[in-house]
């Protein structure tokens, strides 16, 4: 490890470089190419994508985490799975962060999936060790395996004899790998870490300043620079003028940063860099350049005109992308009852607390980099490309990550710190101000929504018809058309689980004027606005209790049987017949969170409401009771937020719930303030003044959450919280006051 | 030049009078443990103790640090147990952990003023700080347990 690199907390650091030359280092089915000699043996199976697990002779069993730490806590809850199936001793283990390779599988950080994808692997990989360890100790005593169990760090042999996981680590080496069918793995009843109570990996490194993120990393003899962008998108440069710039103290270079080619993927906007030996004197060059822009098609960008069309849109019929029934036939039944209503949520910005970040360094060919980023793979690979090198010749290092909601997995402020570095030829940090950060994002996409639906006895919908139009992430990535790709459709739009004759889901195409991207529970944001504001306003006209009516509408427990009914639904990737879509898991989150937020005893009105929505998103079902107070001047007061959450089995329970306190938080921001608008195709918001998120004073003022017991497999926490918060808000306040809100944020309305 | 004492030791700066205590910290003393945030004053992430009152770094110019007695949260306490810190560990407060330098440093000046500080005076002085992961409901009570109000 190089000790002039800023790079490692103090249970950080690097594959490859921090275990001792006598380390047993165990991969469960992986090509480890580079790796200890030992580990050789289990490349001759079936590659596996998985991640190691180390062994000291000291007896330190290393644990390697291969996702991004954000905040949500993969660090705190990966490594806790491999300890447990290994039966390691928790206070002797380290734990290290790894860089960006394929040997791992994915290191994508997003789509609330680190358990759900990694947990078999990282168990086989465990009992894997555990198994050789066994073995280890067996042939040492001259025993059958049968007789020796592995027990808290250590082998114990029936008669009572005991060897440590450091006395066997070299012994463990020589031993062949089982076979899959030879492990034995705990059962639930077994472990000692898996759904227990387990401290907070960096927690004591958080507290006192210890921590270091992608803003942080620094290595010798590193400059920093700070990039003027086209404030439209895709302005090309026309010329600028640097003379004052390089008068500023400490700045010692001005470089043009090449725009991006084609489609966008992840490559940077472009723009000019200037570089200086301090943050500040960067700053203050790149104020002091003068820039022209040629003028950029996405100039006609303004928000206000786009809100319009968006809306207008959704008022027409658009591409069926799920059918059951005739909902038209229904529509236009002789006498029926229909109810319709439009819905707005606009554009949103990530701002994560830290800005995005990097140091890279290209050195003869090859560029390396120290990042915030959410997926270092993504990282090589921009880099790669941007630089015409190989993949492997760009290594990517995974610092902290000061939040990141999907902004950090698009590695364009890692390629920008590595071209510069190339120019300049000396390490170089980007570090984003608030300012880029918020008029550079690639954004969460602008949304509208149209609902309608007939209705029959006791206002129970007979047909539903759900519209959305927005511009497609997939825009950025070379779909021209405009239209929701497959993921998109897929988060609350055509997967509306209500027991109804006749749905229909559309999607209208919409232009991108910047660059979009997805932001955590993406598309689910808008669509569970939309859907569950509609589902209340059918519910009121009715005239009924709202949680009775939403298990009315969700109907008896079933497995929904989207190919019988001839509907593509994403369901995140995943079969469905490991991840159905259970409507009694639905009426269960429904039932608990009524019953935990006393539902039944609150009393709307007068000022005072509560609010519920209902929203399976990231294969996790989740409830959300709001309750809420409005005074007499219209001010919001949000009281109390309940969330009852069935994510299947969870590893760390105090890690899921600060998933969902944390949820409660990010949705009430998009439900009460946030808004990016643009004019001339530039944004208008810069910072936290005019870009609003939740405050201390704003927040919801308790929320308690609840999870389901489940032995059923893991789905994820780190998104489904989102969704249903904003329109159980607005349902709330509905409640309350009597006023319907279809349109976000709610600071735009008057309640009083 | 500039002199100041920051985390106890005596210092000079010759640089830029303009440039924020912020960068000075984190580019020349290499104290990280300051975060930038947003460079207006808008977010707390930055905030230090400056004469022992709760300051932004970022928009404190060095020529306003002359003179001044700057405690960062690597000077909070030498082994991270400031009761204070104590209280955030109890209750398990970070998620990313960015802001929490500053949301610490924030708390700790509160409870210098106000020694049992009221809901209300918690949202009155922590509302300049901002977390995205929404970690508030937290800070509240390790805010209370710090002041010996609650138990974790």
């Amino acid at each position: 490890m190089n000790n002039d690199i800023r790079i490692v907390t103090s249970r950080r650091g690097f594959l490859g470089t921090m275990f001792s030359a006598g380390a047993f280092i165990v991969g469960a089915r992986l090509p480890l190419e580079g790796a200890a000699p030992a580990a050789k043996a289990a490349s001759s199976a079936a590659w596996h994508p998985n991640v190691y697990l180390g062994i000291d002779p000291d007896g330190t069993v290393i644990l390697v985490t291969h996702r991004s730490e954000m905040g949500t806590g993969v660090r705190s809850v990966l490594p806790v799975v491999l300890a447990d199936e290994l039966e390691a001793d928790w206070g002797r283990v380290r734990l290290e962060q790894a860089v960006g390779d394929t040997k791992y599988g994915s290191q994508n950080t997003d789509g609330s999936c680190s358990i759900r994808d990694f947990y078999d692997s990282l168990r086989e990989a465990g009992a894997t060790a555990r198994t050789m360890l066994e073995r280890a100790a067996a042939s040492k005593w001259g025993v059958p395996a049968s007789e020796c169990k592995a027990k808290n760090h250590e082998v114990v042999h029936s008669s009572g004899k005991k060897l440590g996981y450091g006395e066997l680590a070299t012994l463990a080496k020589q031993q062949a790998k089982p076979a899959a069918s030879e492990l034995k793995y705990k059962t639930a009843a077994e472990f000692r870490y898996i759904g227990k109570e387990m401290p907070t990996m960096d927690r004591d490194d958080l507290v006192s300043g210890k921590g270091t993120f992608g803003y942080d990393a620094k290595v010798p003899g590193m400059v920093y620079a700070s990039i003027e962008r086209s404030p439209v998108y895709a302005g090309k440069l026309k010329k600028f003028d640097d003379a004052a710039a390089k008068h500023v103290k400490g700045v010692s270079n001005v470089v043009v940063v090449d725009a991006f080619k084609g489609p966008h993927v992840f490559q940077p906007l472009g723009g000019v860099a200037v570089v200086a030996d301090n943050t500040w004197s960067a700053m203050q060059g790149r104020r002091a350049l003068k820039v022209e822009w040629e003028s950029s098609p996405h100039a006609v960008f303004e928000s206000a005109a786009y809100k319009r069309d968006l809306m207008a849109a959704a008022q027409k019929p658009q591409k069926v992308v799920r059918k059951l029934g005739d909902v038209n036939a229904e529509f236009a039944r002789a006498g029926v009852k229909t109810h319709e209503a439009s819905y707005y949520v606009p554009m949103l910005s990530h701002v994560p607390m830290e800005p995005p970040a990097a140091v890279a360094h290209w050195q003869n060919g090859k560029v390396t980099a120290w990042a915030a980023t959410q997926n270092p793979q993504a990282v090589q690979e921009a880099m790669a490309a941007s630089m015409g090198i190989k993949k492997e010749d760009a290594t990517c290092h995974v610092t902290l990550l000061g939040g990141g909601f999907g902004r950090k997995s698009k590695p364009d402020y890692v390629v920008e710190a590595a071209m510069i570095s190339k120019a300049v030829g000396k390490p170089v940090k980007v570090a984003w101000s608030r300012e880029e950060d918020i008029k550079f994002d690639f954004y969460h996409a602008v949304a509208a929504m149209h609902c309608k639906a007939a209705l029959g006895a006791n206002g129970r919908p007979t047909a539903w018809l759900a519209r959305s139009v927005f511009p497609s992430i997939g825009t950025t990535f070379g779909d021209a058309s405009g239209y929701g790709q497959e993921f998109e459709l897929g988060m609350g739009l055509v997967d509306i689980p209500y027991n109804i004759p006749n749905i229909q889901a559309e999607n209208g195409a919409a232009p991108n004027h910047v660059r979009i991207g997805w932001m955590r529970a993406v598309a689910n944001i808008y669509h569970a606005f939309g859907t569950h504001s509609f589902t209340d306003e059918l519910a009121a006209a009715a005239n009924r209790d709202r949680v009775e009516y939403i298990l009315d509408l969700i109907g008896p427990a079933r497995k929904i049987d989207f190919a019988a009914e001839g509907t593509k639904f994403w369901n995140n990737g995943q079969s469905l017949d490991k991840f159905p879509y259970d409507t009694a898991r639905l009426r269960r989150v429904a039932e608990l969170v009524a019953d935990k937020s006393g539902w039944a005893k609150k009393k709307s009105g007068a000022g005072r409401g509560v609010g519920i929505a209902v929203h399976r998103s990231f294969l996790t079902y989740v409830a959300a009771v709001a309750e809420v107070e409005v005074d007499a001047a219209g001010k919001l007061r949000i009281v109390r937020v309940d969330i009852a959450a069935d994510p299947g089995m969870i590893i760390n329970p105090d890690r899921v719930r600060s998933q969902f306190e944390g949820a409660a938080v990010f949705g009430a921001s998009l439900a009460m303030m946030s808004e990016i608008t643009a004019e001339g195709g530039v944004v208008k918001q810069s910072n936290f003044h005019n870009y609003n998120v939740a405050r201390m004073s704003d927040v919801p003022f308790e929320t308690h959450v609840h999870i389901v017991p489940s032995t059923e497999p893991a789905a994820g926490v780190g998104e489904p919280g989102v969704p249903p918060i904003a329109p159980a808000i607005c349902n709330a306040v509905f409640a309350a006051t009597g006023k319907r809100v279809r349109e976000l944020p709610l600071k735009h309305h008057k309640l009083a | 030049m500039i002199k100041l004492k920051v985390n106890g030791a005596a210092r000079q700066f010759d640089g830029p009078t303009d440039m924020p205590l912020l960068w000075y910290l984190r580019d020349v003393l290499d104290l990280t443990g300051t975060k930038f945030g947003c460079g207006m004053a808008q977010c707390g992430a930055c905030t230090v103790h400056v004469n022992g009152k709760p300051t932004r770094a970022c928009i404190t110019p060095m020529s306003a640090a002359a003179g001044k007695t700057i405690v960062t949260i690597e000077g909070l306490s030498e082994e991270g147990d400031h009761p204070v810190q104590e209280a955030w560990k109890q209750c398990n407060v970070p998620q990313c952990g960015y802001c929490q330098s500053g949301q610490i440093m924030q708390a700790v000046a509160l409870l210098k003023d106000k020694s049992k500080p009221t809901d209300k005076d918690i949202d009155t002085a922590m509302s300049g700080n901002i977390c995205r992961c929404g970690t508030y409901q937290r800070i509240r009570q390790a805010i209370k347990v710090a002041s010996g109000q609650v138990k974790a």
